[in-house]
């Protein structure tokens, strides 16, 4: 009963799926495009800077941007355009790094307890709420002073912040698929409960974690570079895009506004192209669900 | 004329007919059969009367007359609805059809007020559940979908579709999902509500015994085209179209359930 | 012979909130090679829960299992593994009973990769032919497919270990009639081919009565009657299975209305009760010893209902 599907492209040549799934979902083609800006630029920024990021020039100092340097130069007559390319690149491969982690971490400890249920569930569900409990970024803030500030550490407490929300999640999805016909029909045929639980319930069970580790990719950037404007995580002379939004800040009021603005612009698209591709990922899920 | 008239409806989908050439008549009083299985677009035809084609299927060609007015024709709003009393329907999934968060009661009482109804709509949501045999209706009223059995689901959405004392009432698979007992019960319902109301059905299943049993005429839907129609007698005694003739032969009572009419 | 499923006072408890519902109540039943049983009764009678008892889905409460006499009542999941491979379950509806994510191939080969038998993709093609299908549906997904042809794909699953006992709970009903037929008829060749026993549990008494030699009913978790199918659907002696026999759907409604024989409705607060016959509260013709537990009469041999009007007429 009801109108047939129409819709699913299944079978189409590769380039006009790719065509159709843009027109389709407005996200993809947003988030598609500024990722694909911020990629190149962080890899551009690694084979050919135009100028050393770290090169000292003081005879050139606060120079606004011109054609020599596009964005102009900081208070050690640095190319700013550089850095900036350095540390996007920075920024992003510290924001996927986290987020893949706190979805690897957090997932394995959502789907132990959510399938298993009893004491195992009891402990993790309340050591993940104590750590919710915390603002995320003052979590990481008070981690991160404890622990050190090197790009692991800081990797390390932001992580541990984000983990809970992808254990929460994912343990929810666990709940309802581990209640499924084909969990019972996997059992039924004498699979194992570690089969059970990693060929069929994880992976129908990780979507939301998924979009969620998506999103945080952009959060961890924000994140960090926060953490490092306080001083709390990545230390100069390394180009990160906190840092630079730091050092810069104090000569806003003087006018050299550049040396902070394309830093912290940087940040707000990288931010935005994760949030983007995080918002496919979403339309995708719910796509799929019917 | 009255009742319902479905002539020449053909509903198509892009550029491919679903629906070809179909013409159905139910008079008042009376019990009409459309029998087919899934995708035999029988679905699309009872939605079409009502105006509730979903969006990619659109009325190509024929209409649809209540009681000799137009209702329904090709290039015309999709969301034209029949005004006034006209044609309800229910469908197969009744708790599926109920909102979950509101009480059964309060549902009834939402297409009463949707329907025009002043005054007591208490008193009329309670009348009407103790007419779809639900007993001590006013404590029926309060309870909440999740509460209810599927055959007591079923009986609140034909409360509700009877609410606005439709002409005609259509039922798409209306006991598909229900046990034998309680489709039984349903369709007895479904028949004392006609005899009282004058009321006529379109009853739709795959299930020819359903509508062998419960209606005067039968139409067979395959594929989009009627391959047979016809009186009940007629079409089971001697059906003409192969495909028909398969239907039937799942009515021959097996050994085990022999029960010839008149038993 | 000796029955393949054997059980014995078979009790599964489920506890809600403060309540304890009795799901299974004491059920008795043997399954013989090459047999096919049904099991019939309205939603809510247990026969589903039964049939995860037996599958071992679900541990019982009480009561005992045998599988080919050994008890498998109490097995973990792992000890059953060798049990899995002779006694599957089908479920009735394989949108939801196979993994939406996996093709047919690697559903069908999963249970050959379980047991670590070799040639899965051989196996799998010849049980693919086996039930009707063409290889090319192997990597296709369930949702793309029809309803029959996912129903022959959960077949093919069960099938494929090559096992004894197939316990089937309403195979048919998430399939148009058109396609029922079909199906039945797969089910039938399967059995006598591969020697099959079937437990078959079914509200659609129709179905029941086309393949089943024997028929139990079940009612709110007890047995109210079992026999050869004929004699069950034919003359019925439980006023529970005359109501549901009654409301067949017949030709021609030439049955009168009053006619047929119906249960009394629930009123809203119901409670099952401790002792007597679990009917009587909606039993049209309940009597005051209705309130004792019911006498088990034999009609005939073989043909047992637990009714205090069972043996009279």
């Amino acid at each position: 009963m009801g109108v047939p599907d129409v819709s699913s492209g299944a079978g189409r040549p590769g380039s006009a799926r790719l065509r159709s799934e843009l027109k389709r979902y407005p996200s993809l083609a947003a988030g598609g495009f500024l990722a694909a800006v911020v990629v190149i630029v962080a890899i551009a920024g690694h084979i050919a800077p135009p100028h050393n990021p770290l090169a000292i020039n003081p005879g050139h100092a606060l120079e606004p941007p011109g054609p020599g340097h596009w964005f102009g130069t900081d208070q050690f007559g640095r190319d700013v355009f550089s850095r900036v390319l350095a540390g996007t690149g920075t920024d992003v491969v510290i924001g996927l790094v986290v987020a893949a982690l706190a979805f690897a971490v957090g997932s394995a400890a959502g789907l132990v307890p959510g399938y298993l249920g009893g004491w195992i569930d009891d402990i993790v569900m309340r050591v993940a709420d104590i750590v919710m409990s915390f603002p995320p970024f003052l979590l990481a803030l008070s981690i991160a002073v404890v622990i050190g500030n090197t790009v692991g550490n800081v990797i390390i407490a932001v992580t541990i912040a984000y983990v809970p929300y992808i254990v929460r999640l994912t343990r929810g999805s666990v709940l309802t698929a581990r209640g499924s016909d084909y969990v019972l029909g996997a059992r039924a045929v004498g699979a194992s409960t570690p089969r059970v639980m990693t060929l069929h319930v994880l992976p129908n069970a990780a979507g939301p974690s998924m979009v969620q580790a998506t999103l945080m990719a952009g959060w961890a950037i924000l994140d960090v570079s926060g953490l490092s404007f306080l001083g709390a995580g990545i230390q100069p002379p390394s180009p990160e895009l906190g840092v630079q939004v730091a050092q810069g800040a104090s000569y806003i009021t003087s006018g050299q506004w550049w040396v902070s603005v394309f830093p912290g612009v940087a940040i707000i698209l990288a931010v935005l192209a994760f949030n983007f591709l995080g918002d496919y990922a979403d339309d995708k899920l719910r796509g799929q669900g019917g | 004329m009255p009742g319902l008239r479905i002539e020449g409806l053909c509903i198509s989908i892009g550029d491919r007919d679903v629906v070809r050439a179909v013409d159905l008549h139910v008079a008042p009083g009376a019990c009409a059969g459309l029998a087919g299985g899934s995708g035999s677009g029988k679905s699309l035809t009872a939605l079409a009367s009502l105006g509730l084609l979903p969006r990619p299927a659109r009325v190509r060609a024929g209409r649809i007359l209540l009681d000799g007015g137009e209702t329904v024709a090709p290039d015309r709003d999709r969301t034209a609805r029949v005004r006034g009393s006209g044609i309800a329907m229910i469908f197969q999934s009744p708790r599926a059809a109920l909102n979950p968060v509101l009480r059964v009661g309060h549902q009834v009482e939402r297409v009463l007020r949707r329907k025009g109804r002043r005054g007591d709509l208490r008193q009329r949501c309670v009348e009407l559940l103790g007419t779809v045999g639900l007993l001590e209706p006013d404590q029926a009223a309060r309870l909440y979908p999740h509460e209810l059995s599927g055959g007591m689901c079923q009986r609140v959405l034909i409360a509700m579709g009877i609410a606005s004392e439709p002409r005609i009432l259509i039922a798409d698979e209306p006991t598909t999902a229900l046990d034998v007992t309680v489709q039984a019960d349903i369709l007895d319902l479904l028949d004392d509500l006609r005899a009282r109301t004058g009321m006529g059905m379109l009853l739709i299943s795959h299930d020819m015994s359903v509508v062998a049993e419960r209606c005067e005429s039968i139409s067979v839907m395959r594929q989009g085209a009627i391959v047979e129609a016809g009186t009940t007698r007629a079409v089971i005694d001697s059906p003409r179209h192969p495909f028909t003739a398969e239907l039937v032969r799942d009515l021959t009572h097996p050994p085990g359930t022999g029960h010839e009419a008149g038993g | 012979m000796k029955p393949l499923i054997e059980v014995r006072g078979l009790r599964k408890d489920y506890r809600r909130g403060g309540d304890v519902l009795h799901a299974v109540d004491g059920v008795d039943l043997a399954l013989m090679p090459g047999e096919s049983v049904g099991v019939i009764g309205e939603s809510g009678s247990g026969k589903s829960t039964l049939a995860r008892c037996i599958t071992r889905l679900e541990r019982p409460t009480s009561g005992v299992v045998f599988f080919r006499g050994t008890d498998v009542t109490g097995l973990s999941d792992r000890d059953l593994r060798w049990f899995r491979r002779q006694v599957q379950p089908v479920f009735q509806d394989p949108l939801t009973a196979l993994n939406p994510r996996w093709t047919v191939g690697r559903l069908i080969a999963e249970p050959l990769k379980i047991h670590g038998e070799r040639g899965a993709e051989r196996r799998v093609g010849e049980v693919l032919r086996d039930v009707g299908l063409a290889s090319e549906l192997m990597t296709r997904r369930p949702r793309d497919l029809s309803g029959g042809e996912r129903q022959r794909v959960a077949i093919a699953r069960a099938i494929v270990l090559r096992p004894s006992v197939l316990v089937l709970d309403e195979p048919t009903a998430s399939v148009d009639m058109t396609v029922r037929r079909a199906l039945l008829a797969l089910l039938k060749r399967l059995q006598s081919e591969h020697d099959l026993a079937y437990l078959y549990i079914s509200h659609d008494l129709r179905t029941v009565g086309e393949t089943c030699s024997r028929t139990i009913v079940m009612c709110r978790g007890r047995l109210a009657e079992q026999g050869p199918t004929a004699a069950v659907l034919n003359s019925p002696r439980h006023v529970y299975t005359q109501i549901l026999v009654s409301a067949i759907p017949r030709v021609g409604g030439a049955t009168p209305r009053g006619g047929r024989l119906r249960a009394r409705p629930l009123p809203w607060q119901g409670t099952s009760p401790d002792s007597g016959c679990v009917f009587a509260g909606r039993c049209p013709r309940a009597l005051p010893e209705c309130a004792a537990d019911p006498p088990v009469v034999e009609v005939t041999p073989g043909h047992r209902a637990a009714c205090v009007l069972a043996g009279r007429r």
